[in-house]
């Protein structure tokens, strides 16, 4: 059931605006590749293309080394949930289910048989008899789903799904579509700007801005490694903050006692990204803190660093105040360098203290 | 307590001031339709009229059996039925293959809205003038193109047999405009999400038209159905643009219901006809919207 996927130079224009510009990548066969970035840069254009209901202006792609470039849609074998479901709202639950069945002249008995399992693996088969109008968005979710599945797709693609749901059930539906997803092992496209939920559940990490990709990682290995500043900006909250700092032979002096040595050897202007995760109570730099607030089990400070506004996730086993003069340590792990030029990343490992 | 108070007070005095605003339409409506609705009722049932003074008497079913045993009712009815259930089918039949068309080819949108528009904005009457030209037995474009074909010309005005199938056409082609520009808008309020669901899930177009797009366009076609009949049971404009307001056709083999009223009243002057003709009609279209409200709740989908 699991396909490999490739796009090679695969460019959509919208009669002057590049919607999609030149990407080429690989999806891991069986695997839960999250497609992230901000609304606007080419996400939905990209599955749409890759489901078929979109041209490409130019380039390749590929099911498992077959050119499907330009067959219709119907023929591709994709499943799509779309942002608002696009549920029959003349349907039942059932007939939703089973209609792309019924297309493939399936007998009515055993398309309602696949429907029934199919309702019963996403949970929502005491609902086989309802119109979508009298679902929750969640259930209505399901449903979809449960659509795009039915016909056994060798590619599913959910186009920011959970988009439309309330905070609480968005964290269960996302656990949801992870289980499923494991469960068919079929190879999935999960579209989100939400890179918390992108962060959450996929396996691997495709970041895009302007219709170009910025990334291809792993989350974890995103968030550790942000290949420029836009990538490290847009993953973690509250956001990365940046310094303009000078670097010296790779070393850079944050005070007489915290200095990071990074993993490449250049002198000169540097834009240093600092997690707010990074800092901690302890020996480093003394900062004075201008806000604190509280938030449950950790708390936000701001304070001045440089001339320039930082932010850090305090724990709240000491509570601090505004106006608090305290030593911080950072982690070098959650330091990152980039050039101030182009943005990109300087050093390819982690950063060290040197004495 | 002041909200019991006011709950009993509120209804009183909202009461009196709808009342006092409801009252100068309901003093039109009852001098114009209700006042009207009940002399007819009544005139159908005298025994004997006089028109020029305008007083009838007596009270009986004579009038309603005259005009039920009337041949040139029967014809009016059973014409005007052949218009409605004949005709109405056909025309909301082609005004949606011809509005789903035009919706399919998004260039083509700009180009027909003139064009569909403008039997709409024409008269009835020019059209009917046009229309008896290309009906016509030798000239007309009609038996040209059946000519063309290699079929026998046939005298669409002037045989008793072919003049209500010629009334009919005309009727289908002079509301055609205003049901595609109904049913375009209604194509617009499709969301075309769908239509991209049911590329993805391998729909063919024989099932998309038949399994989206018309359950989601019910409503509107119920809507220019319900237009259309009862426009259709009121013909009485076309056949005046067809033939003449003397007689509908040869023989008076055109004519319709509202027609027949029409003809009883202005030209007999037998008002207590005309007004039984009348009834017989409300009674007909009365169990027809009835009709028509029951099969609604089966067929309709409301989004
Ligand atoms: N049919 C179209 N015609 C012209 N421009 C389009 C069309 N569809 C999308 N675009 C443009 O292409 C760009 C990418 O759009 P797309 O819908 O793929 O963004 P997205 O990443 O899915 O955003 P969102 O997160 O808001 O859904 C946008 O600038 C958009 O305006
Ligand atoms: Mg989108």
């Amino acid at each position: 059931m699991d396909m490999k996927l490739t796009l090679e130079h695969v460019t959509k224009d919208f009669s002057g605006t590049l919607a999609v510009n030149d990407i080429s990548l690989t999806m891991q066969d069986g695997k839960l590749t999250g497609l992230l970035g901000p609304s606007g840069c080419g996400k939905s254009t990209l599955l749409y293309m890759i489901a078929g209901l979109e041209q490409v202006t130019s380039g390749h792609i590929y099911f498992d080394g077959q050119d499907v470039t330009t067959l219709p849609a119907e023929t591709r074998g994709v499943g799509l949930v779309f942002q608002n479901y696009a549920l029959y709202p003349h349907m039942t639950v059932e007939q939703n289910i089973m209609f792309p069945l019924l297309n493939a002249r399936v007998k009515k008995e055993s398309a309602q048989k696949k429907a029934r399992e199919m309702a019963r693996f996403v949970q929502i088969e005491e609902y086989m008899h309802r119109k979508p109008a009298q679902l929750s968005g969640g259930q209505q979710q399901r449903v979809a789903i449960a659509r795009a599945l039915v016909k056994s797709p060798q590619i599913l693609l959910l186009d920011e799904p959970l988009s439309n749901l309330d905070a609480r059930l968005r964290l269960d539906l996302r656990e949801e579509i992870r289980r499923i997803q494991k469960e068919t092992g079929v190879t999935t496209i999960f579209v989100t700007h939400d890179q918390e939920e992108a962060m959450s559940i996929t396996d691997e990490l495709v970041l895009m801005k302007n219709g170009i990709i910025q990334q291809i990682a792993a989350p974890q290995a995103m968030y550790r490694y942000p290949q420029s500043r836009f990538v490290a900006s847009f993953l973690g909250n509250p956001p990365i903050s940046f310094f303009n700092m000078v670097a010296e032979n790779g070393l850079v002096e944050l005070s007489p006692n915290l200095k990071l040595k990074f993993p490449i050897s250049l002198s000169g202007p540097v834009v240093l990204g600092i997690r707010p995760e990074g800092w901690a109570l302890g020996s480093g730099i003394v900062v004075e803190f201008l806000s604190v607030s509280v938030r449950g089990r950790e708390q936000y400070v701001s304070f001045m660093l440089h001339g320039q506004k930082a932010y850090a996730i305090l724990d709240t086993e000491n509570a601090v105040k505004p106006g608090d003069r305290l030593s911080l340590a950072l982690k070098p792990y959650c330091v990152h360098l980039f050039d101030p030029e182009n943005g990109l990343r300087l050093g390819k490992g982690d950063a060290h203290y040197v004495e | 307590m002041s909200s019991k108070r006011q709950r009993t007070l509120r209804p009183h005095r909202n009461g009196a001031a709808a009342w006092l605003y409801l009252l100068p339409s309901l003093v039109v409506i009852t001098v114009f339709l209700i006042y009207p609705l009940f002399k007819v009722l009544r005139m159908g049932f005298y025994q004997k009229y006089v028109f020029i003074t305008d007083t009838g008497s007596g009270f009986g079913l004579d009038a309603l059996a005259y005009v039920l045993s009337d041949p040139v009712y029967h014809r009016a009815l059973s014409n005007t039925c052949f218009i409605t259930f004949v005709g109405v089918p056909i025309t909301v039949a082609l005004a949606l293959g011809i509005a789903v068309m035009i919706d399919s080819i998004p260039r083509f949108k700009g180009i027909f809205q003139n064009l569909y528009f403008l039997p709409y904005v024409t008269t009835v009457y020019a059209v009917g003038t046009v229309f008896k030209w290309l009906f016509h037995s030798d000239y007309g474009y009609i038996n040209f193109f059946f000519k063309f074909l290699g079929l026998e010309p046939q005298a669409w005005m002037t045989d008793p047999n072919l003049v209500t199938l010629s009334v009919t056409i005309f009727t289908i082609w002079n509301g055609l405009a205003l049901k595609i520009i109904l049913f375009l808008a209604g194509l617009q309020k499709v969301d075309k999400q769908y239509y991209q669901a049911a590329r993805i899930d391998g729909t063919s177009r024989r099932r998309v038209f038949f399994r989206i797009t018309l359950p989601l366009l019910s409503p509107t076609i119920w809507m220019v159905s319900m237009i259309s009949f009862i426009h259709a049971f009121k013909t009485y404009s076309a056949v005046v643009a067809m033939f003449d307001k003397e007689a509908a056709g040869p023989g008076n083999s055109a004519i319709t219901v509202v027609f027949y009223i029409y003809n009883m009243f202005f030209k007999k002057g037998q008002v207590h006809y005309a007004a039984a003709a009348a009834i017989v009609f409300l009674v007909i279209i009365i169990t027809m919207t009835a009709l028509q409200k029951i099969v609604a709740k089966k067929f309709t989908y409301y989004g």
